[in-house]
């Protein structure tokens, strides 16, 4: 049995998505072309990772086994709905950018992923920081994949673009829109991702070669 | 008719679905280890996307838009993908044996499948009538497959070579997948032209 600290920290590296679970590619590889679309991506989806996981473990006695994934699809659809409509009520721009991807949140498999390994076998505090702890780590991956790909890409950071937070890292000149435009175009998310994933897989065998 | 064959080719080629939209990546990666289970998932996908794109756009028009409620749209269209998930591995079950047992694992996991919800999305988004509705999502349909069946061919090969420990699996896969997209971006010019 983990204590609740490692139920929590297990998110932000052993089980890190969508590296260590390869689930939930699709908003991983389409949102990142910004800092911004990748931490609206990955707070969107930590919400309704950890309401629906509260909700399932809540539930958890009381739904038949039989139409229990019918069940979990149709409580993530409740609050991706929920997500939806506040987003675009409050973030327009946000919502603009990750487009139809917010929607595409109720099939995000790792929300239903965790739902049926985790949520519908513990209680309400473990899922809870569970679902915290996988959301985070996937906000964190987004993040990271979208600023590389962006700072690469554009030589920019947007951190917020309703409030005009972007920073420019890398001056371009006069009359240039790109620095590495591989980078932000779609096959830069494939080999980008890959790099990154490469770099996890290196490091995770130096450190058990350490052990 | 020009019209239908250009959507044909924006869908297909230019905009590939996997490639350039990125919908329908974890099945794109997780099933392309072998050949077999490549066409297999094309198959299903090609079936049931259009089927539910052609439903879904029903739905909109016919039942959310008159009742006014097009804020469950999202529930809607995942509860009309599950049931039809449902029905077509039925029916498919008791008319074509065979066809089921080719299809049969496949189906349940066309549910999660983020290019169906995508597709049904993007015909309702892009405001498009009941032919463009049943060209697009056929026509995108053929693109996941294509790039599906393509891209396990590739990975066939890449299964038999030598590669370092930190390459295997998801990483070699997700790098060959950003070549194939580097492949179809060329088709970009196509759609300027």
């Amino acid at each position: 049995m983990r204590t609740l600290t490692q139920e929590f920290t297990k998110g932000l590296w052993e089980q890190i998505p969508p590296f260590r679970l390869v689930l939930g590619l699709c908003p991983t590889l389409a949102v990142t072309k910004s800092l911004e679309g990748g931490w609206g991506m990955g707070l969107a989806t930590t919400f309704v990772l950890v309401c629906s996981n509260i909700l399932i473990s809540a539930l958890r006695n009381v739904i038949p086994p039989k139409v229990r994934i019918a069940t979990f699809i149709v409580i993530i659809a409740t609050f991706v709905v929920i997500t939806e409509l506040v987003m675009k009520a409050y973030t327009p721009m946000l919502s603009e950018t990750l487009g139809v991807f917010i929607p595409l949140i109720v099939v995000n498999c790792i929300i239903l992923g965790r739902a049926e390994a985790f949520a519908s076998k513990n209680g309400m505090g473990r899922s809870l920081l569970d679902g915290l702890g996988i959301g985070l780590g996937f906000t964190l991956a987004l993040a990271v994949l979208g600023g590389l790909r962006e700072l690469l890409g554009t030589g920019k950071l947007t951190m917020f673009a309703q409030a005009n937070l972007d920073l420019t890292i890398i001056p371009l000149g006069e009359g240039r829109e790109f620095l590495f435009k591989f980078m932000v175009d779609p096959p830069g998310a494939f080999v980008c991702l890959g790099a990154m994933l490469l770099l996890m897989n290196l490091i995770s065998e130096r450190s058990a070669k350490a052990a | 008719m020009t019209e239908y064959l250009l959507l044909v080719v924006y869908a297909v080629l230019v905009n590939n679905i996997l490639l350039a939209q990125f919908l329908g990546n974890c099945p794109f990666l997780g099933t392309s280890q072998k050949m077999s289970t490549a066409t297999g998932m094309a198959m299903a996908v090609i079936f049931v996307l259009t089927c539910a794109g052609v439903i879904t756009w029903a739905v909109q028009w016919y039942v959310l838009v008159p009742l006014e409620l097009e804020y469950l749209q999202t529930i809607a269209f995942i509860l009309v993908i599950a049931a039809l998930v449902q029905l077509v591995e039925i029916v498919l079950q008791k008319t074509a044996p065979a066809l089921y047992s080719a299809l049969g694992i496949f189906l349940p996991l066309i549910t999660t499948n983020c290019a169906v919800l995508g597709v049904a999305i993007i015909n309702i988004k892009e405001d498009y009538d009941f032919m463009h509705t049943v060209v697009f999502s056929f026509a995108s349909a053929i693109g996941f497959g294509l790039a599906l069946v393509l891209f396990a061919g590739l990975r066939e090969r890449f299964a038999l070579s030598r590669m370092p420990k930190p390459l295997q699996g998801t990483v070699s896969g997700l790098i060959t997948a950003g070549l194939m997209a580097l492949a179809f971006q060329g088709f970009l010019k196509l759609g300027e032209g």
